[in-house]
């Protein structure tokens, strides 16, 4: 039978960010596939570069929408491991809830996402409905839906305030009946059962060859989790479990991921209700010469971060890698002799996120930055007015 | 292993290979290696102490560029860097992704943005930057100038 090529992007209705896949398929089975990306850069390593070591967490924090805070943890670590310090144990309950919230929300997002990748829009009205929820909780506590601008090096930005602990607790019990509901719902379902069972297995060895991070490895019996493997906030203090499957098909990623969530409400819990007294910010302020690395447990996986220092108060090398670098390449190992129906639950699998793996090329010059937020303004106001004239409008 | 006994037989093994080794804190440790001893050292940590492969970081600083290399032990919480400095006239080192599969994108990425080659690639494209980007134009050197052009770039401030 003769090999078609069926490509995928750079922009298509299925994608919510660009990235071209060219599928070769004979029949109806995918033989063979390759991924182009690079659509979406904006150069933040580089910018990163020209800015003091505070303001880098602002920008590190607009690398990805969803897990907005991931980025930030990170590079917070990253930059107190330079000295090396540590920060307060109620900096670190915060920190904490804020990644655990995070965490719920971008695992209900997917939920929400998956099912709608299936024509399964119940599943995505019920998890998105949930999601709300955590979402106002967010608000509550820092201000933001999403962008929390919580962390800065040394510390968090912001305090709990007391009296917001228990409107906090008391939106989070009222999700966690309807969660439960959910959960059986969708484990129970003879549908996604007979559409996402044995479809896209990524194997022991391949998550290991690979390298695949978070949910991605340890739906395939891989039980890794920096949580865990390299404790840090205050994830020792409370009891909680590590998901891991055996299979490694979509079906288990989408039940690791479930399970997950209700262990982050738990772990949410426990620190609002245990929050310790004391200091929420270091007040660091030379950063010393040296190097640093910073590694959290994201939502999708492990995010990284580099950070060199000279001593000055820019870092001379930031460098960022996020969880979908290292699982987009599984798409390869998972794919090939599928069904090319299946192709988009597969990927939607590894819950992908290129804003966050695209971060790279250059939009300034010699490290010096080219753009603040009110020329960003008047650009966009320029190209629109251009656009007005050139359609003849007033 | 312990982590001392990890250490110790890294040591032991790589004794020739070895430059500079820093014991920096109980999780962290910084090994400057020669980078033709890259292959054989990579594998081991990879394979042999079964570590997971973070990521590797290039940084140009002229007369050399660095490139570290990642790995964590998860069950020790041990994070190896292995540093190797290539002559910045001419990068090159030997690839690790036709061993490992984790190593080819960030590979194809250091090599697009730094310039560093990596010989044996099995897939030496460009991974982010455009199609008209030149060739030997590398966005992360130090001496990186603007090289298009027809790019608007107006600052106004």
């Amino acid at each position: 039978m003769g090999k078609t090529i069926i490509p995928i992007g750079p922009y298509h209705p299925l994608q919510e960010e660009p990235e071209f896949f060219t599928l070769t398929v004979e029949g109806e089975t995918v033989v063979d596939i390759d991924m182009r990306m690079g659509y979406n850069h904006r150069g933040i390593e580089k910018l990163s570069e020209g800015m003091v070591f505070e303001n880098s967490t602002f920008v590190v924090e607009r690398i990805c929408g969803i897990c907005s805070t991931s980025h930030p943890y990170a590079y917070t670590r990253a930059v107190e491991d330079v000295f090396p310090m540590e920060v307060s144990m109620r900096a670190k309950y915060i920190r904490t809830i804020i990644a655990e919230g995070e965490r719920i929300h971008s695992h209900l997002l997917w939920l929400g996402l998956a099912g709608h990748f299936l024509g399964y829009n119940t599943v995505y009205m019920w998890a998105w409905k949930l999601r709300e929820e955590i979402l106002d909780v967010m608000e509550i506590l820092s201000g933001n839906r999403n962008n929390y601008a919580m962390f800065k090096p040394g510390g968090v930005r912001r305090d709990i305030r007391a009296e917001d602990i228990p409107i906090c607790l008391k939106k989070i019990d009222s999700i966690v009946p309807t969660l439960i509901m959910l959960k059986k719902a969708v484990l129970d379902d003879p549908v996604l059962h007979a559409r996402l069972k044995g479809v896209g297995v990524l194997s022991y060895q391949d998550a290991i060859d690979f390298s695949a991070l978070g949910p991605t490895s340890r739906a395939s019996g891989v039980a890794r989790d920096v949580r865990k493997d390299s404790p840090y906030g205050a994830y020792q203090e409370m009891d909680w479990n590590m998901i891991v499957t055996q299979n490694g098909d979509v079906f288990d990623k989408a039940v690791v991921r479930i399970l997950e969530t209700v262990e982050s409400i738990n772990i949410t819990k426990y620190c609002l209700e245990n929050l310790p007294d004391g200091e929420i910010d270091a007040n660091i302020k030379d950063v010393p010469v040296g190097e640093g690395i910073g590694h959290i447990e994201a939502p999708r996986g492990e995010t990284f971060h580099y950070v060199k220092s000279d001593g000055t108060n820019r870092p001379v090398r930031h460098k960022v890698r996020a969880p979908t670098f290292m699982n987009l390449p599984t798409y390869k190992a998972t794919i090939v002799g599928q069904t090319i129906s299946d192709a988009t639950i597969i990927l939607a699998a590894i819950d992908p996120c290129y804003c966050c793996t695209e971060r790279v090329a250059v939009k300034d010059d010699r490290g010096r930055m080219l753009y603040n937020g009110q020329d960003l303004v008047r650009l966009s106001r320029e190209k629109t007015e251009k656009m007005r004239q050139r359609m003849g409008g007033k | 292993m312990t982590r001392d006994e990890v250490l110790q037989d890294l040591r032991e093994r790589f004794g020739e290979d070895i430059l500079e080794f820093t014991d920096k804190s109980p999780t962290r440790v910084y090994i400057e290696i020669k980078p033709e001893s890259i292959v054989r050292m990579g594998t081991y940590i990879f394979r042999n102490l079964g570590a997971r492969f973070n990521i590797a970081s290039g940084t140009d600083m002229p007369p050399v560029i660095e490139i570290l290399y990642h790995f964590i032990i998860e069950d020790l919480n041990l994070l190896v860097s292995l540093r190797v400095k290539l002559d910045r006239e001419n990068p090159e080192i030997a690839s690790l992704a036709k061993e490992i599969e984790a190593f080819n994108w960030i590979e194809r990425e250091i090599s697009e943005l730094l310039g560093v080659t990596f010989t044996g690639h099995p897939d030496p494209r460009r991974l982010l930057l455009a199609d008209n980007w030149p060739e030997s134009v590398y966005p992360l050197r130090q001496d990186y100038v603007e090289w298009d052009e027809t790019a608007d770039r107006t600052r106004g401030v």
